[in-house]
């Protein structure tokens, strides 16, 4: 019962940032919207027992991820709203028929496999920390080592970046 | 010990040839020639020796194995050396080695001299594999390898165009002959699945039809009228001329054009099972003897009139084998070898002694001048002309005794053969009163002599054959037949008739040929009459055949070779491969708008793969 | 009514379907890469659904890792876009069409 509010409520909210975040001429806007699509997947996490994952959700992507895309946008100076005509005249209509197709084709996809649930009686998967880290650090702790170093590999490519310019690197 | 030999038969000139091919530049001038006439003489002293048992009446036929060549076919390299294939070894050895002697002297100062003789080396050595063959793949490597060198020697001297282009036309419709002979073998490959002689022509009579045969024996004559220059392929021998004379001598009197006479006789089995085949080769034989006797009647140059000359012999001998008479054939291929090279080199004597000249009307009165010439020449041309006791007379007797003794039809093929007895007697008489009697006509500033002695003597040897050469196979004594029975056991042969038949007959042909003397010198006596009007232009020009043959064939090989060149191939050909590039270009410019370099553009090509793929996966059924 | 995996499922794939279109239609870099984060959302939201369904723990395992490499590369995509922007003065994917046939 609980469920089901809580997924008709956050379901109709994440749509409304999903479109929000499309839609919205302002860049600040679509930011927003994207926030409260990631907070609304955040509940449906907790909702399926994804506890752990629900919170790094809201720590990392809503907290660390929106807000530089935010600090970005603001640094960049592009929360003027934008020009909406669209120099592809074949573009939109293309990319909305293409769209339906693939929504159609997902959905029905989706409509043959329908799954209903794990069987009665069996103990629901549980989305603790200690869980998800046991499981982390034991079968998966080559690749969480490898992402590491990824994200090492990913601040020195920023820094870089950053100090690239037009006359040359390190100035 | 016989094998032995008679791969020395074969390696020896065939040794020669290949050294002098490599070191005959370098050899001081006639050692070349030297090595060339040892190696064949020494050939015919090993053939000789190894013969030596025929004669005596008591040898076997040998087989010498070589090595295995074509396993798939079931052909080995290997020779037979047999009592027909022994008497072809003597000859081409022994005609080979007095005219390789003779060009000694004749090639003297030629600036390819070591070169001509290691070409006269190898064609020896070619026609031996032609004629040692022990089956019909050896004996058609010889008979490509002998039409290759009767390139390179006709075309020795190829600075002079005229030479080049003869040499080209021989090999060429020589090919024609070929494809005859190739589709031959290919018969008889498919009906025997064997190219070996032996037992090719001793299961000869339970594998072919009558049919097939016929077919075999006309397919083989195609071939043998190419290289032995008959009706219609016989128009690469006058050309032929173009080459030095000896080689006139040895390959286009002696022995190459005799291949073909050698070939049926050969394959007698398969002619006498096809009497359809055998009698068209006779009249194919007698048509040539004929047509090439008129023609030689008006030629003005010495040496064509000797090509048309062997022209028509070659056609009585195919009369003989065509009429199942294979050794009046083989006998008369034997001494027209004697006499006929005797003519040539006697020719080549004159041309010799006048620094060059061919034409017979600048000549006249060498008698005096050429004594030694003059003289075995004239041997020579009684020979031919059928006079007895010399050789010509019974082998020509023989033939012509044997066709008449068929009787029927044949009987006209006799008729025809008398005819141009008559005519031969008639232009041979012309060529030697015009060369050598009556007044001298020649130019200023020529000074005929006689040869030296290196010439001379090969043409008294020859002279001595083509007197007694003849006897080895009269009415009186048939050697020559004994000697060759074994060779055609199992085949019908038709035989000269005996008797006083055979003396009218004989007495028939010595009166067509003094006839044929009387009336050439009674008409070229004391004068040179003008020939020049119309019959003799139409027959001095052949009858036109060669002009209709260019007209027909050069013409229109060279327009199709034009219309390939030009019109197939720069513009079909070559539009294809360039149309390729073109459209490749076409299409990649075609292609290219699709690179916007929007990255939206992109995009929207990765959805629609998307959207395709996950159409795919759905319509078979789930992923 | 239950409210059973294959709901949010269904939900994720809308949100995918409504990420697609806002790379497709929108010419603002920063949207369209907001727009990857949307749709990698929704690919969690149903690896979640899935490790529900099927019992086991691995969903939750693979949404940890996505969520890494998404902030990762988050990070270099934005230096990219300050790099580009400080170049060409302009956030308009539109301009950078240099690649063109």
């Amino acid at each position: 019962m609980i469920e089901l509010a809580l997924f008709v409520v956050f379901g109709l909210a994440a749509l409304f940032g999903a479109v929000t975040m499309v839609w919205a001429r302002n860049p600040v806007y679509s930011a927003l919207g994207l926030m409260l699509t990631m907070f609304s997947v955040a509940v449906f996490y907790v909702s399926n027992s994804a506890h752990f994952v629900g919170v790094v959700q809201v720590i990392i992507y809503a907290g660390a991820v929106m807000t530089l895309f935010l600090f970005v946008i603001m640094l960049i100076g592009v929360d003027k709203a934008e020009d909406r005509s669209e120099n592809l005249p074949v573009q939109r209509p293309l990319a909305l028929g293409f769209l339906v197709l693939f929504g159609a084709g997902v959905l029905w996809a989706g409509h043959q496999a329908w799954v209903s649930g794990p069987p009665q009686g069996v103990d629901p998967v549980n989305g603790t920390i200690e869980a998800v880290g046991s499981e982390l650090f034991r079968r998966w702790v080559l690749p969480f080592e490898i992402t590491a170093l990824l994200m090492i590999i990913a601040a020195v490519g920023a820094i870089a970046l950053a100090f690239f310019k037009d006359e040359g690197a390190g100035e | 010990m016989t094998e032995l030999l008679v791969s020395a038969a074969i390696l020896l000139p065939l040794g020669g040839s290949v050294i002098l091919l490599f070191v005959g530049k370098r050899l001081p001038e006639p050692l070349a020639g030297v090595v060339a006439t040892l190696t064949v003489g020494a050939a015919f002293v090993c053939a000789a020796i190894a013969g030596l048992d025929f004669f005596t009446g008591t040898g076997e036929a040998v087989r010498v194995d070589w090595f295995s060549w074509m396993p798939a076919f079931g052909v080995d390299a290997s020779l037979g050396w047999d009592r027909l294939s022994a008497l072809m070894t003597l000859v081409v050895t022994g005609v080979g080695a007095l005219i390789h002697l003779y060009s000694i002297g004749y090639m003297k100062g030629d600036a390819r001299y070591g070169l001509f003789f290691a070409y006269l080396n190898l064609f020896i050595t070619s026609m031996l594999i032609l004629v040692l063959a022990d089956n019909f793949a050896v004996m058609f490597v010889g008979w490509e390898l002998v039409g290759l060198c009767s390139y390179l020697l006709i075309s020795f001297w190829f600075e002079k165009e005229t030479a080049a282009a003869a040499g080209k036309k021989a090999f060429v419709v020589n090919r024609v002959g070929d494809v005859g002979f190739i589709v031959a073998l290919m018969l008889v490959f498919s009906h025997f699945g064997t190219f070996d002689f032996a037992t090719v022509f001793e299961s000869a009579p339970d594998v072919l039809t009558t049919g097939v045969a016929t077919a075999i024996g006309l397919l083989l004559l195609v071939g043998a009228a190419g290289k032995s220059a008959q009706l219609p392929l016989y128009v690469w021998l006058p050309d032929a001329m173009e080459g030095p004379t000896p080689v006139s001598a040895l390959i286009h009197a002696a022995t190459m054009v005799t291949a073909g006479v050698y070939m049926v006789a050969r394959t007698a089995a398969i002619f006498g099972m096809a009497p359809i085949a055998a009698g068209t080769v006779a009249v194919v034989g007698a048509a040539t003897a004929l047509f090439a006797a008129t023609v030689a009647m008006a030629q003005s140059d010495i040496k064509r009139v000797l090509a048309y000359s062997t022209i028509s012999q070659l056609g009585y001998m195919f009369i003989g084998v065509g009429a199942a008479g294979y050794v009046a054939g083989v006998f008369h291929l034997m001494t027209h070898s004697f006499f006929k090279a005797l003519l040539f080199l006697g020719a080549g004597s004159v041309i010799h002694g006048m620094h060059g000249e061919q034409d017979l009307s600048k000549m006249g009165g060498l008698r005096s001048r050429m004594p030694v010439t003059f003289a075995t020449m004239a041997i020579a041309w009684l020979a031919i002309s059928g006079i007895p006791p010399l050789a010509g007379f019974w082998s020509k007797d023989e033939i012509l005794g044997t066709v008449f003794e068929r009787g029927g039809l044949w009987t006209v093929l006799w008729g025809v053969g008398l005819v141009t007895a008559l005519l031969t007697a008639f232009y041979m008489t012309r060529m030697m009163w015009l060369t050598f009697f009556g007044e001298p006509r020649w130019d200023e500033g020529v000074h005929p002599h006689e040869s030296p002695a290196v010439m001379t003597v090969p043409l008294l040897a020859l002279a001595g054959l083509s007197v007694v050469g003849g006897l080895v196979n009269t009415p009186f004594r048939t050697a020559l037949e004994h000697f060759l029975d074994p060779v055609f056991e199992g085949v019908q042969l038709a035989h000269a008739p005996a008797g006083s038949v055979a003396l009218t007959l004989a007495a028939a042909s010595v009166v067509a040929a003094l006839i044929g003397i009387g009336l050439s010198a009674l008409r070229y006596r004391g004068r040179v009459p003008n020939e020049t009007g119309f019959p003799w232009r139409v027959m001095g020009r052949g009858y036109y055949v060669d002009d209709v043959y260019g007209q027909v064939f050069s013409r229109t090989g060279k327009l199709a070779a034009a219309w390939l060149a030009f019109r197939f191939d720069a513009r079909g050909i070559d539009g294809a491969v360039e149309g390729i590039g073109a459209l490749t270009r076409r299409t990649g410019s075609w292609l290219r708008p699709i690179q916007t370099g929007f990255v939206r553009s992109s995009a929207a090509a990765v959805v629609v793969g998307a959207v395709a793929l996950l159409a795919w996966f759905l319509s078979r059924g789930g992923l | 009514m239950t409210v059973t995996p294959g709901w949010y499922m269904a939900l994720a794939a809308i949100l995918f379907v409504i990420g697609l279109g806002g790379i497709l239609l929108r010419r603002n870099a920063l949207v369209m890469f907001m727009s990857v984060e949307l749709m990698l959302n929704a690919v969690n939201l149903t690896f979640v659904a899935a490790g529900r369904e099927l019992l086991t723990i691995d969903g939750q395992v693979s949404v940890f890792f996505v969520m890494v490499v998404a902030a990762t590369e988050v990070v270099v995509g934005l230096a990219i876009i300050v790099a580009v922007f400080r170049r060409r003065k302009t956030a308009s994917v539109d301009e950078l069409a240099e690649l063109r046939g």
